[in-house]
């Protein structure tokens, strides 16, 4: 099978998968968790069997059809997309064996129509990720924005209906507002959307046209959350935890800071922004999320509240790192969306597992939960290290990329940035993690429980093991990544 | 002089002026259509002045070499016209009758009450 | 076939002029709306013959009784004829087709044949108007298309469609009045009502002030047709209150009918004649155009009725093909002709799936359409899909002529980016007016009381889907209408440099 096909069948299987969901949630509920899973697993084979040709400096490709002269359907298989688009579908096996625990286990309502969704929104990632030009990357993020409503929107009740608008309303406004804007800009100067090693906007723009469009693009790219556009993501938070956990923890906020640092790679070029005075704004807005989604994060009584401000931290480290504008920070940035969702994934399943035993949702409520949790407080533990970029953990790895590539800009600034913010990371965690193992549960205690499911428990124990994991063995994801940035070493 | 000697273009603009003024202005409905009527009948009349020529007979071909006729095709195209200026009338008529079977008026202003309660 | 096939653009009309008599005379239930339907789909079939032989040869003229022209009367069908009449025609075939349900549902058994009828008169009327070279021959077929839309809008149980319907004919017969004395001011000064010729000849004439008074009878006349705002006012009732399936039908094409007899007299007959033409069509319209845009957007965000709301929605999205217009470039009006189209697809959809809700639901209102979702997810899915190509989602028609016309108006430079942000801000108002219609639909408590056990017919689904996957198909593979709009657009613009 050539890489055409397989690209085209890791979008089909999912779409085909949720076909099936549909059909075999009408038969029994076991059946269907096993085709969502089937699906998951067939997907992550299909996916990960284009890496080899992709590691060999191979670009698999397919144009589907031309919708107008110069913008085509097409998708090209490239170092970023590669990791994104294996990373997601990994983990959604993960995410499906614990998607059963915690389902199960909350006795949720429309579940088929949860599973079905859930496939849905996968083969639209798998569309941004494989996306080659702008045009496709905007169709699959508008169809991730879309395929993920019914998701957010899950429980039905008001107060979910008014949030789930919140999400839809900015990401839909951002997208057709400055996106959409800013991709017809694009191809009116360019004449072309295609994501080309070195960029294709060089020569074609200049001056402050060059920070506006770039403004555009990254405030369209509302998924990105970099402030003002992060509201949606704390408002997504009213789904169902799974959801949290691979959607709004990897999949749709990766697309965001994915797109954006592929735009800054592929479209404008990394040494044609960096000599453009105008770009610099960016690094400055990505600081500032940073450091304040951590503040507001510290006042967050809610868990997953407070997780969701941490995700909009760490996503502006992405984009931070992207718009340091140095190789050694491009591959941090990739890396770091790595590292980043094994971590906040484990984060995520941690909590779910504790509202499913417990129905405990503040922070204040997990005195001594440790005890009653062990293996879930030990995950949430090791994914909260990792957070914050303590050793042995994933965010060691890709913070340490990201300061060399400070340091090879002699950018003090996103280096100064870099340890605030780690401080204030330590700040909101460090006390969760205190709570939980060393202080008592509150007299009398609450409903005794021990641990949640076993499928959540098992999902949430390898990807704690993941996040520790990925300390020793990354070698190969380096060296994929030092293909995005091979034309600047 | 010139003003006057155009007078037909006179009475059309009378007409079709008052016929628009009574469509607009009138609140009963069969005096909006009669004013509609007025306001196609001045188009009428615009067509049909203009297809006069000057010393022209009827267009009906006598033999004699030098005879002026009148344009025929505008009287033709008007005949058209009036047909569906009268299937209009016909029609609003008809809807007048069911307006008034409906809310018992053919004012204006009291079938807006009527449909506002 | 090649017998009758150098005939088609006659039997266009005269197929469901010939069967609109026959139509009153069948009696048993349900032959009347047979016979129609299969007229409506011979007269689809018979433009789709056409689009392809217009694609083929380019334009295909008539003349009837072989009377040359420009004695004769001649009929033409040229890209831009052809793209309308698919419009039309497969508008009227799919609301046939899908909408027996519904219309037995409305119209009484001893009517129908009557309602039939009249609907094959509209179809002939509109057709007419498409194929017809000569200004006359619109204006009667105008006529034709208005009167029997007129008794189609007024057939309904909702008695309110009466007054609407008034209005509509008062407005109406003062448009086609207005357009008859353009047409006779030309006619003084020309002597010909071919519209080829009529261009020809106006080169000759040697007062244009006759010709620009012409111009402005017709532009505004037609504009009140077209519903171009502020001419809009009799479009909401009349649509608001007609049956379901008229509205369904008038809704995806009359009003765009209009729009390209408008389009054929300003670019076609006027443009070269009438110096700084396109600056005054510019200067009048793009304003009116814009307004359109924003306060048929604004004001459909605040609708409660569903069919209001849409009704709205549409005089904004003529602002749309306006707009394209108004630009006065290939480009633009490529961008307005693809979006008469592209509307039409969405906006038919959309019209078809509330005829669907109102057999179920207790009524139009947005609270009484609360929990639809659940009852009729496929026909609510359907709904849907169209509301995304409305809004204008990639992937849909919707997105094809949004980016077209952006693309558009980017040509003008910075002053464009104004006019592309009226495009985007109205896109994001049909986010809201859309989507208040799917909160409601999913997530309102359903009322049980007032809910009948009616089922919508297998046909109308399958019909309704059939349509909103042309909005799919179409966004994905805008081939045919962008070569046909493109092709219209070059030929409505050939005096320009």
């Amino acid at each position: 099978m050539n890489g055409g096909s397989t690209i085209i069948l890791a979008l089909l299987l999912p779409l085909g998968g949720a076909v099936a969901i549909a059909l075999a949630g009408r038969i029994s509920a076991n059946l269907r968790e096993t085709v969502t899973l089937a699906t998951a697993g067939g997907l992550a084979m299909t996916v990960w069997s284009l890496l080899p040709a992709v590691m060999a400096g191979e670009r698999p490709g397919v144009s589907i059809t031309e919708l107008l002269p110069g913008v085509e359907i097409a998708f090209s298989v490239e170092p970023l997309g590669m990791l994104f688009a294996a990373l997601a579908s990994g983990l959604w096996i993960i995410n499906s064996l614990y998607s059963i625990g915690y389902m199960r286990g909350n006795n949720e309502r429309n579940q088929t129509r949860f599973y079905v969704m859930f496939a849905v929104s996968l083969a639209a990632t798998m569309g941004v990720a494989f996306a080659g030009n702008l045009f496709t990357l905007f169709l699959f993020y508008e169809a991730l924005t879309l395929s993920t409503y019914p998701l957010v929107s899950h429980k039905g009740d008001a107060a979910t209906v008014r949030s789930a608008r919140v999400y839809l309303g900015i990401l839909l406004t951002t997208s057709i507002g400055l996106f959409l804007p800013a991709i017809i800009w694009t191809y009116s100067v360019a004449g072309t959307g295609d994501f080309v090693t070195g960029g294709i906007l060089a020569s074609k723009i200049n001056g402050p046209a060059v920070g506006l469009l770039l403004g555009l693009f990254v405030f369209g790219i509302g998924k990105a959350a970099v402030m003002p556009v992060h509201r949606w993501l704390p408002a997504a938070m009213v789904a169902p935890t799974p959801v949290s956990a691979l959607l709004h923890a990897v999949a749709v906020v990766k697309a965001g800071v994915f797109a954006v640092t592929k735009i800054i790679v592929y479209i404008f070029g990394v040494d044609f922004l960096f000599a453009e005075p105008s770009s610099g704004w960016l690094l400055y807005a990505a600081a500032f999320t940073i450091i304040a989604a951590s503040v507001v994060a510290l006042r967050q009584q809610n868990l997953k509240r407070l997780l969701a401000y941490s995700t909009i931290a760490q996503l502006s480290y992405v984009v931070m790192a992207a718009a340091v504008l140095k190789p050694l920070a491009e591959i941090g940035a990739a890396i770091h969306m790595v590292a980043h969702a094994f971590g906040k994934i484990t984060l995520f399943f941690a909590a779910g597992a504790i509202y499913v035993a417990s129905r405990k949702t503040e922070v204040h409520q997990l005195r001594g939960i440790g005890l009653r949790m062990p293996v879930t407080m030990t995950a949430f533990t090791i994914g909260a290290l990792s957070m914050i970029g303590v050793p042995p953990t994933g965010g060691f790895v890709s913070k340490w990329y990201i300061l060399a590539g400070a340091f090879q800009a002699d950018n003090y600034f996103a280096v100064a940035t870099i340890i605030v913010s780690t401080a204030l990371n330590a700040a909101y965690f460090l006390p969760i993690i205190y709570m939980a193992w060393f202080m008592r549960e509150p007299e009398p205690a609450a409903a005794a429980h021990g641990e949640a499911p076993w499928p959540a428990v098992l999902a949430l124990a390898i990807t704690a093991l993941l996040t520790i994991a990925f300390f020793f063995f990354n070698g190969a994801t380096i060296q994929l990544e030092r293909q995005v940035v091979e034309n600047l070493l | 002089m010139e003003l006057l000697g155009l007078y037909h273009y006179w009475v059309f603009a009378i007409l079709l002026m008052t016929g628009f003024y009574a469509v607009v202005a009138k609140l009963n409905l069969f005096k909006k259509l009669i004013g509609l009527s007025l306001f196609q009948a001045a188009v009428f009349l615009l067509y049909i002045t203009m297809s006069k020529v000057d010393g022209g007979t009827a267009p009906i071909f006598s033999g004699a070499a030098d005879a002026v006729f009148s344009n025929p095709l505008p009287q033709v195209l008007i005949l058209t016209a009036i047909v569906v200026g009268i299937s209009t009338t016909a029609l609003g008529l008809g809807i007048v009758v069911r307006i008034k079977e409906e809310y018992g008026s053919i004012e204006e202003d009291e079938i807006q009450e009527i449909d506002r309660r | 076939m090649s017998g009758l096939g150098q005939h088609l653009p006659a039997l266009q009309v005269v197929v469901p002029i010939l069967v609109a008599p026959m139509v009153v005379l069948l009696r048993p239930r349900g032959l009347a709306w047979a016979a129609s339907t299969a007229a409506s789909v011979l007269a689809f079939v018979i433009a789709i013959e056409l689009t392809l032989q217009v694609l083929g040869a380019g334009p295909v003229g008539y003349l009837m009784g072989s009377w040359p022209a420009p004695y004769g009367i001649e009929l033409r069908v040229d890209a831009l004829s052809a793209l309308l009449l698919l419009v039309v025609t497969g508008a009227s075939t799919v609301a046939l087709v899908g909408g027996r349900q519904s219309l037995d549902a409305q119209i009484e058994a001893d009517r129908q044949p009557y309602f039939f009828a009249a609907w094959l008169l509209a179809l002939a009327g509109l057709s007419g108007i498409l194929v017809a070279a000569d200004a006359f021959n619109i204006f009667v077929f105008m006529e034709i298309s208005s009167l029997a839309s007129y008794v189609l809008i007024a057939g309904g149980p909702d008695r309110r469609a009466l007054p609407s319907v008034f209005k509509y004919l008062i407005m109406g017969t003062i448009g086609a009045t207005f357009y008859l004395i353009g047409v006779g001011l030309i006619y003084m000064m020309t002597g010909t009502l071919n519209l080829a010729d009529m261009e020809l000849r106006i080169h000759a004439v040697g007062d244009l002030t006759p010709i620009l008074a012409a111009a402005g009878f017709i532009t505004v006349g037609l504009a009140l047709k077209a519903a171009i705002f502020p001419l809009h006012v009799w479009l909401p009732n009349a649509y608001t209150y007609a049956p379901h399936m008229a509205t369904a039908f008038l809704a995806a094409c009359s009003t765009k009918v209009s729009l390209y007899v408008l389009l054929r007299f300003d670019f076609f007959v006027f443009q070269g004649n009438l110096e700084g033409h396109d600056l005054q069509f510019a200067i009048y319209l793009m304003p009116l155009a814009v307004l359109g845009i924003l306060v048929g957007s604004a004001v459909a965000m605040f609708e409660r009725n569903i069919k209001r709301l849409l009704a709205f929605s549409s005089v904004a999205q003529i602002g749309y093909m306006m707009l394209g217009a108004s630009l006065v470039s290939i480009a633009g009006l490529t961008a307005g002709i693809l979006h008469i189209f592209n509307h039409a697809l969405a906006k038919g959809t959309l019209f078809l799936a509330v005829a669907s809700f109102a057999m179920v639901a207790a009524g139009l209102r947005l609270n009484e359409l609360s929990g639809i979702a659940r009852r009729m997810p496929w026909t609510f899915g359907a709904f849907v899909v169209a509301g995304l190509s409305l809004i204008g989602i990639p992937g849909t028609a919707g997105f094809v002529s949004k980016w077209y016309l952006i693309m558009a108006v980017m040509e003008l430079g910075p002053a464009g980016v104004p006019l592309v942000a009226v495009i985007l801000i109205s896109s994001l108002m049909a986010v809201v007016y859309i989507w208040r219609i799917v909160e409601v639909a999913c997530f309102a408590k359903t009322e049980e009381q007032g809910s009948s056990a009616i089922a919508v017919s297998p046909l109308m689904i399958v019909v309704t889907w059939l349509a909103a996957l042309a909005n799919i198909y179409f966004g994905l593979a805008p081939a045919l209408p962008l070569t046909l709009s493109g092709d219209a657009a070059a030929e409505l613009l050939r005096h320009l440099p």
